[in-house]
């Protein structure tokens, strides 16, 4: 057996027997749900009054301690729905995204988030409410424009790593939300395990995660099985299978419930005239560009990032003309998951920490990556624009749960038209 | 709770509801997959279709002239698998194989996302209700409340259920191994092979590439039509992309563009699957192991699934009936 292969399966069953070995969480009691209210910072804010209804017309309620948290026990598992008697809440606040959460109790106790931002700042932050025509207002449009361009950035962080591994590789890696996902968790662990300040553990975790998620997981995986000539259509079945393991495993070891970093969560938004928005998300969003620019500067410019475009063009070309193919992939792994990384913090950041926060975003960076056209550089970036600034605005004609709908559309009128897509150059297919 | 116990659980369920549907979804991804190299990411938009036109048909719509029993409602559940196959393929079958992918998921999400968000569906709770009475009405079985074949037992209905969807899989498998073997089956095959070749030869394959799309997607809407009658429920987020995912590891693990392959997969899957997890909760319920909690079974199936489809990919793509030469492993 190839020696890639045997390390591989000695690295998977090593991480197999340690998710058997022992990393469980202790025993939990009866099934119960736990409400915390948190302001800003996390600050816990009391003498809140939560009710909890169930099955079988099961109710129950608690109040806040001054933890800001009420666990109100229940029955049994099940679907309950808590809600935060806002008139308890203190004056001028509000529950972000509203102040009630369904819950599914299994067994043990599950915990719900409420964080309470400042009156009229996160009532329904991204979804932006009913999708009605009347509703359509100049601020609105801006407030959906602003959460747009916010949501395209996170898109172009995954999308452009995506689009990057694709054109060097020819993979197309269904797995790349989890590295968003790992990213978000790896530096969770730093900020709330390890209690590092969420400014230092950010930056600690990125590193962390482009190291051992991105040139880690080319070394592991990857490399090997382009060395064994494995099929693309094998190897973007082996990221399926990949991206299940990893979101189950995560699950596995964090369970279900959405988490918040230490730091900055329950910000209050400042008003900007017509536009709501956090200081966070600005400091984020200003980050995510420099990011951003830094890569497409490198790509376009320096002596690597030409091989890597040497490479994307024609990889035999290019090892024949003296470019080191397999160095040129590692840094592409490590820049994808870099910038996946950063992607995963800043959505953990404005919204939660969840195991499915990848998974959800996967499809639209996918359809930003075939807008744009698979491969380009340019054409990822773009094609993350035009799909964060639809799939908000969207929300003006078509109910929020259809935002992504709107962008997936989007995606496959376009491939009618122009199947190369925006930037992408014309290619005889099929 | 003991080892027999297991045991049963595990063999039940191989053979149970849940596994012929899966099988026959996946019977159906085999002819487009399998044999004509295919690779739709979105078998479960046919599956919801089958499940929706049943539960819209005989739920919402009950008693309306338009649909006057379950026969016609599965009759109307297959026109809309084909036209549902005919939105998707036309945009989609000219593209390359990864682009086909990518749009294949994205159209199931969307389906999944447009019958959530729209309340004549059922909305985001879905559809529950009466379907298939007619079904169940005609159930040969003598009145008794529970049946024993050897150590398994089941319902009156369940026994039906499970019966007329094994013998609907023995005459599709019957259909497939007939057509493979027919003019029709090598050029799509040929089309797997080397499409240009085919097309040199005058073969529209095009119209094969649809032709597959289209009775694969009838063999998944049927997986769907028995998924509503059987569980007389019908769930918008039952119809999630892991579904085919599933689908994908049950044909690769029995072996892809084999007749038999999809049923050795889906029977060794929900073997594998349901002993598992029986057998890690046994082991929690007699203290045996004491650092899991019986909530985190759940996730080490679906890991052991990713892990499985990942190394059958890696190390035996044939799986266990196949053949290497005849797997589409490459294409762009």
């Amino acid at each position: 057996m190839h020696r890639g292969i045997a390390r591989l399966v000695l690295v998977l069953v090593g991480f197999f027997a340690a998710v058997l070995m022992g990393f469980g969480p202790a025993q939990a009691e009866g099934p119960s749900i736990t409400a915390i209210v948190t302001g800003a910072d996390k600050a816990p804010i009391s003498g809140v009054t939560v009710n909890v209804a169930g099955p079988d017309g099961f109710t129950g309620s608690g109040e806040t301690n001054a933890e800001g948290q009420a666990t109100i026990e229940v029955p049994a598992g099940g679907k309950y729905t808590a809600t935060v008697d806002v008139a308890t809440l203190p004056v001028g606040v509000e529950v972000k995204s509203g102040p009630e959460r369904t819950i599914n109790v299994l067994q043990g106790d599950k915990k719900a988030l409420f964080p309470v931002v400042p009156a009229g700042e996160g009532g329904d932050s991204g979804g932006g409410g009913g999708g009605i025509f009347s509703d359509i207002t100049v601020d609105r449009v801006l407030q959906l424009i602003l959460d747009g361009i916010i949501l395209s950035l996170i898109i172009a962080l995954g999308a452009l790593g995506l689009s990057l591994i694709f054109g060097t590789t020819g993979l197309s890696n269904f797995a790349h939300g989890e590295l968003l996902t790992l990213g978000a968790f790896t530096v969770l662990v730093l900020n709330t395990t390890l209690g590092l300040n969420l400014i230092i553990a950010a930056p600690i975790g990125i590193v962390i995660s482009a190291a051992l998620w991105g040139w880690g997981q080319n070394q592991i995986l990857w490399k090997p099985l382009r060395r064994r000539g494995t099929g693309l259509i094998a190897a973007m079945i082996v990221s399926i299978g990949l991206a299940i393991a990893l979101r189950y495993t995560i699950l596995f070891f964090f369970g279900g419930s959405p988490e918040s970093y230490a730091q900055f969560a329950g910000q209050p938004g400042i008003d900007l005239g017509p536009v709501f928005v956090t200081p966070k998300a600005i400091i984020l969003s200003i980050i995510a560009v420099i990011f951003l620019v830094a890569a497409v500067a490198w790509l376009k410019g320096s002596r690597l990032g030409k091989a890597t475009r040497a490479v994307s063009d024609n990889p035999a070309l290019a090892s024949a003309s003296g470019v080191n193919v397999e160095r040129v992939i590692s840094v592409v792994w490590v820049l994808g998951a870099l910038l996946a990384a950063y992607g995963g913090v800043f959505l953990g950041m404005t919204q939660n920490v969840v195991w499915t926060m990848g998974q959800f975003l996967l499809l639209t960076m996918f359809a930003a990556v075939v807008l744009g056209g698979l491969g380009t550089i340019s054409g990822a970036i773009v094609g993350s624009f035009v799909v964060g600034i639809t799939v908000q605005l969207s929300t003006l004609i078509v109910p929020p749960e259809l935002k992504t709908a709107s962008a997936l559309l989007l995606m496959i009128v376009l491939l009618l038209i122009r199947p190369q897509g925006l930037l992408g150059r014309p290619e005889r297919v099929g | 709770m003991d080892m027999g116990f297991v045991l049963t659980q595990a063999i039940s369920q191989a053979i149970g509801v849940t596994a012929i549907i899966y099988l026959l979804a996946t019977m159906g991804l085999n002819i487009q997959f399998g044999y004509t190299g295919l690779l739709n990411f979105g078998q479960i938009a046919f599956v919801a279709v089958g499940s929706y036109a049943i539960g819209v048909f005989m739920v919402q719509w009950q008693g309306s002239a338009f649909v006057p029993n379950l026969w016609v409602a599965i009759l109307y559940a297959i026109l809309l698998s084909v036209v549902l196959a005919l939105i998707l393929g036309v945009p989609t079958l000219r593209l390359r194989a990864d682009y086909l992918a990518i749009v294949t998921i994205a159209a199931g999400e969307i389906i999944r996302l447009l019958f959530k968000s729209t309340d004549a569906l059922g909305g985001a709770q879905g559809i529950n209700g009466k379907m298939g009475e007619e079904f169940y009405a005609i159930n040969p079985f003598p009145e008794q409340d529970r049946f024993d074949f050897g150590p398994l037992s089941y319902t009156r209905n369940d026994a039906w259920v499970v019966t007329v969807g094994w013998i609907v899989i023995v005459l599709l498998l019957l259909l497939t191994w007939a057509l493979m073997r027919s003019p029709w089956g090598r050029v799509l095959k040929g089309i797997r092979e080397d499409e240009d070749a085919v097309r040199s030869l005058g073969k529209s394959t095009y119209l094969r590439k649809m032709q597959a799309l289209i009775l694969g997607g009838i063999f998944g809407t049927l997986g769907g039509v028995f998924w509503a009658v059987a569980k007389q429920s019908v769930q918008p987020d039952s119809f999630v992309p892991a579904f085919t995912f599933f689908c994908y590891t049950i044909l690769i693990l029995g072996g892809a563009a084999r007749v038999m392959g999809p049923v050795v997969g889906a029977i060794i899957f929900w073997f594998l699957l349901v002993f598992i997890e029986q057998f890690l909760l046994l082991l929690i319920s007699n203290g045996t192991i004491t650092f899991l909690e019986p909530t985190q079974v759940g996730p080490i199936r679906f890991i052991l699934v990713g892990l499985g489809l990942m190394l059958l990919m890696i190390f035996r793509p044939q799986g266990i009936l196949g053949d290497k030469k005849e797997i589409a492993l490459d294409a762009r």
